[in-house]
């Protein structure tokens, strides 16, 4: 394991009173907090090496073309994909996700193919295929989900045909901290003769990531999740499947030859990477995986499930909390409640009063809440540097959420 | 002013009233009645509002809807407000309401504001701005066509 402590003292943000409170940041599903290594990679390159890639030769060109490429190798190995060139850098998931339905699904599907999904995805991995679908005449299919937000790999049997052609999924669901069987499903969309994507938005901050043991066809990640820099992820793709895509951009960088009527595209990775990149933004994105690799994916898994165990087990106490999703011991730090009668946005109000942040709202997951049967959830979930004494904030102010709204309702 | 205080402002004893007793709640005949659905897409909130206007003149208003007690409150005094006001005086009333959560300077002379003003205190939470002005918004949307 590692000491907490020690990993906290290296997150400036977190040594701050919020409303009188100390910080008790439990907002990470949405974006992690950066240590300092991170934020001091980003002043250094900005303060000493700041310059376009690929085309300067002078030597701070080279300098920022070295550190632009080599977090693309850091990213690789993070991974472990075979192949540096598999590593396209995009502004996110989001941006990856769009990628693959543009350039590779747009493309390929034709109509009556099939697409197959969950209801717990976020938004960004439903509507991109929703715009396949009406570009293609290609349907959307459901895996349907357990009442645990879990799903059967019997029912992805039945779902997946041989007319599916993609099927795509969260590895960790970013509201109930599912984890799904990506592996699994995969084999069997292979054995139809599908592709497997993998959206790993909340799974690659938190656990380790093997891209050739999954053997999914693309996977898509933020850097943002995990320390590291907003504006910059990656979409992973096996090299047969992106060599036969045509680019997402045009312009800049992502050219061989420009004529007046035609062009010719680079090779791996640059035709995907056209206009000037993310130079800083991967810089950063390098550093994050240093630190987080330094920690150890697997402890950080092992730390946050003792986290989240924890508060459920403290949850337990309180009849009028109601969790959503799998038990303690088959979910990611993710922590998704309601405290009945009150609304979210109230919840996280009066949670915030006590300096605790949590999220609150659809999570950018409509289906989802539609098939828990409200509009809206609150959310805490939880990071390396969060500990047991935030667990019992939060707890604390959840109390005095419902003392509060309890005496209102009295009045 | 403390975080507690402002919390008590942000839930004043008479927003919690229209909270937990809707003033309005309900849904007009189509026939006589524009129906404007508004979302707030950040959040989830969602609110359908009936306007009977009769003679440049709101006659009944009503509403359903899902919403946390900053934005159902809100749309429970504000079908109150504008129930028997011109199209243009509940405009303008708008206009008042939306200066007032803001933290804007606000007329609060010309129109008999009443419970609206307990609304004030959403101006030290900026995230439930949009709470407050949902049912405003629709409200507007529905008088504007």
């Amino acid at each position: 394991m590692f000491d907490v402590q020690k990993v906290r003292e290296q997150f400036p943000i977190l040594h701050q009173e919020v409303n009188g409170h100390p910080l008790v940041y439990l907002d990470n599903s949405a974006t992690s907090q950066k240590p300092i290594q991170v934020i001091e990679a980003l002043e250094e390159y900005y303060n000493s090496y700041n310059s376009n890639v690929h085309r300067g030769v002078h030597t701070l060109g080279s300098k920022a073309t070295d550190g632009y490429e080599g977090a693309r190798d850091r990213v690789q190995s993070f991974i472990n994909a075979k192949n540096r060139e598999e590593i396209i850098f995009t502004r996110g998931t989001t941006t990856a996700l769009n990628i693959v339905a543009s350039s590779y699904a747009k493309a390929k599907l034709n109509e009556g193919d099939e697409i197959v999904l969950t209801p717990m995805e976020h938004h960004s991995n439903i509507i991109p295929w929703q715009q396949v679908a009406k570009a293609t005449g290609a349907v959307l299919k459901y895996i349907p989900l357990q009442p645990d937000g879990t799903i059967s790999l019997e029912d992805v049997e039945e779902t997946v045909t041989d007319k599916t052609k993609i099927v795509t999924m969260v590895h960790v669901s970013n509201v109930l901290g599912t984890m799904n069987p990506v592996k699994e499903v995969g084999e069997i969309a292979h054995n139809h003769g599908a592709i497997m994507i993998v959206d790993g938005a909340q799974s690659s901050p938190h656990k380790k990531v093997d891209v050739q043991d999954l053997n999914c066809d693309f996977f898509a990640f933020s850097a943002h999740k995990m320390c590291g820099p907003t504006g910059i992820g990656a979409l992973y793709g096996k090299k047969e499947l992106l060599d036969d895509m045509e680019p997402f951009e045009f312009g800049g960088e992502m050219i061989d030859e420009v004529g007046l009527y035609e062009s010719t595209w680079k090779e791996l990775p640059y035709k995907f990477e056209g206009g000037t990149p993310i130079i800083g933004g991967a810089i950063g994105f390098a550093k994050a995986i240093d630190y987080l690799e330094e920690i150890g994916l697997e402890n950080i898994e092992a730390h946050e499930k003792m986290l989240v165990q924890y508060a459920m087990e403290r949850l337990t106490e309180h009849e009028d909390v109601e969790v959503y999703g799998p038990p303690a011991d088959q979910r990611a730090g993710i922590l998704t409640f309601n405290i009945k009668g009150v609304h979210p946005h109230d919840v996280a109000t009066v949670l915030d009063s006590q300096g605790v942040a949590v999220r609150a709202g659809h999570h950018c997951a409509r289906p989802l809440m539609n098939w828990l049967g409200c509009t809206a959830t609150a959310r805490a979930s939880f990071y390396l540097y969060n500990t047991k004494s935030d667990v019992d904030a939060f707890v604390d102010a959840l109390v005095t959420a419902k003392e509060y709204f309890g005496d209102v309702y009295a009045e | 002013m403390s975080m507690q205080s402002n919390l008590d402002t942000l839930y004043r004893q008479v927003i919690m009233d229209h909270y937990k007793n809707p003033r309005n709640r309900g849904e007009l005949d189509e026939n006589d009645a524009l129906t404007i659905n508004m979302n707030n897409p950040s959040c989830g909130d969602r609110i359908q509002l009936h306007l009977q206007v009769e003679n440049d003149q709101v006659v009944d208003a009503k509403f359903t809807g899902e919403g946390c007690s900053i934005s159902l409150s809100s749309a429970s005094m504000m079908t109150d407000t504008v129930k028997g006001k011109s199209i243009e005086e509940a405009l303008e009333i708008s206009g008042i309401f939306s200066e007032m959560v803001q933290g804007k300077e606000y007329d609060d002379e010309k129109y008999d504001l009443g419970d609206i003003e307990a609304l004030q205190g959403v101006t030290k939470f900026p995230a439930r701005i949009k709470c407050a002005t949902l049912a405003w918004k629709a409200m507007e949307k529905g008088l504007d066509e």
